[in-house]
């Protein structure tokens, strides 16, 4: 079996990745995918902790077996969906007012 | 099966990798989304290799049915507006960020690291039943002991529908200044701080607007 440390290094490079595209570029629309890159690798760190500690008998569903990471995981995913819709609306809005995407111009409350 | 488990891992891995640098890195938004669409596909098979066989279904149904398709749209509904042109302003300060960003986790990558090094002896991955991760189990836990999240998660899905349509839709009533009249506005000189256009030509979803108000200009 892989060990349980590949995988949360791999969560990590696939973070700081996204962390960095969220902080250098200015195109809201890559905004929004590089916080989607960030949450898939909070995603995985979460059910490889899972995978690596099923029998702590934290939860109870099927006996024994916790599946407390995949659960979170799971509602990550759901709350990421209702990210992107409001996302890309506020992004599409902001096109009709300003008629750009870039995020340093989104800037009516300056002065 | 062990060196097998290898490859598989490593193959997704670098995958994964290559899709998130193509989402930083890439010019063209589509191209970002097609690296999210890549790493979506990867994070899936690492979710397999987990037994974590419906988190997989559902990552390659509500990702890469769902939201990177959105996100295709959106592109497409933009036209070529969605590409931002590259320039320098504001480098120092996002390059400076992002170089803290960077710094913090290649520090966290290291302490993992060591921490693993020190570990001398590893702990096995534990063996699970064949049920594990799959539909039935998930749902059981889903249904009895996440059911409050769960519910409340579907308030969630619900406001987030009616944000976006209230988002996307505006006022009622709301105007817009069009192209043409930008530049009848500009030519009184009227203040057009609130919606002063960029660059030249413009296509996409809101050019029928700006047909439209030239037919009526003339």
């Amino acid at each position: 079996m892989i060990p349980i440390e590949h995988y949360v290094i791999l969560s990590a490079i696939l973070f700081l990745l996204g962390g960095i595209g969220f902080l250098v570029r200015r195109n809201t629309l890559v905004t929004l995918m590089s916080i989607e890159v960030m949450l898939n690798a909070a995603n995985l760190a979460l059910v490889a902790f899972n995978r690596s500690r099923t029998w702590h008998p934290v939860v109870s569903g099927a006996p024994g077996q916790s599946h407390t990471g995949q659960v979170f995981a799971f509602f990550i995913i759901a709350a990421e969906a209702a990210e992107v819709a409001v996302g890309l609306a506020i992004v599409l809005s902001m096109y009709r007012l300003r008629r750009t995407v870039r995020s340093d111009e989104a800037d009516l409350l300056k002065n | 099966m062990t060196t097998l488990g290898l490859v598989y891992f490593y193959a997704c891995a670098v995958a994964a990798v290559l899709g998130a640098l193509g989402v930083v890195v890439s010019k063209n938004p589509i191209r970002g989304a097609m690296g999210l669409l890549l790493l979506i596909l990867s994070v899936a098979g690492l979710f397999l290799a987990l037994h974590a066989q419906f988190l997989a279904a559902i990552q390659l149904i509500v990702y890469a049915g769902a939201i990177v398709v959105l996100f295709l749209f959106v592109i497409m509904l933009l036209g070529p507006s969605a590409a931002t042109p590259n320039d320098r302003r504001g480098l120092v300060p996002r390059v400076f960020g992002g170089g803290l960003f960077a710094l913090a986790g290649i520090g966290g990558i290291g302490l993992v690291v060591r921490a693993w090094l020190a570990a001398n002896h590893p702990l096995p991955m534990p063996s699970v039943d064949p049920s594990f991760g799959g539909i039935d189990a998930f749902g059981s836990v889903l249904f009895a002991d996440a059911l409050v999240p769960f519910e409340v998660s579907s308030a969630l899905l619900m406001v987030a529908v009616v944000g976006a349509v209230a988002v996307a839709r505006g006022r009622q009533g709301e105007h817009t200044m069009s192209k043409s009249e930008l530049e009848i506005a500009r030519s009184k000189t009227v203040s057009t701080e609130l919606a002063r256009p960029r660059g030249s030509e413009r296509s996409g979803v809101f050019s029928h607007e700006i047909d439209e108000a030239k037919e009526s200009a003339s």
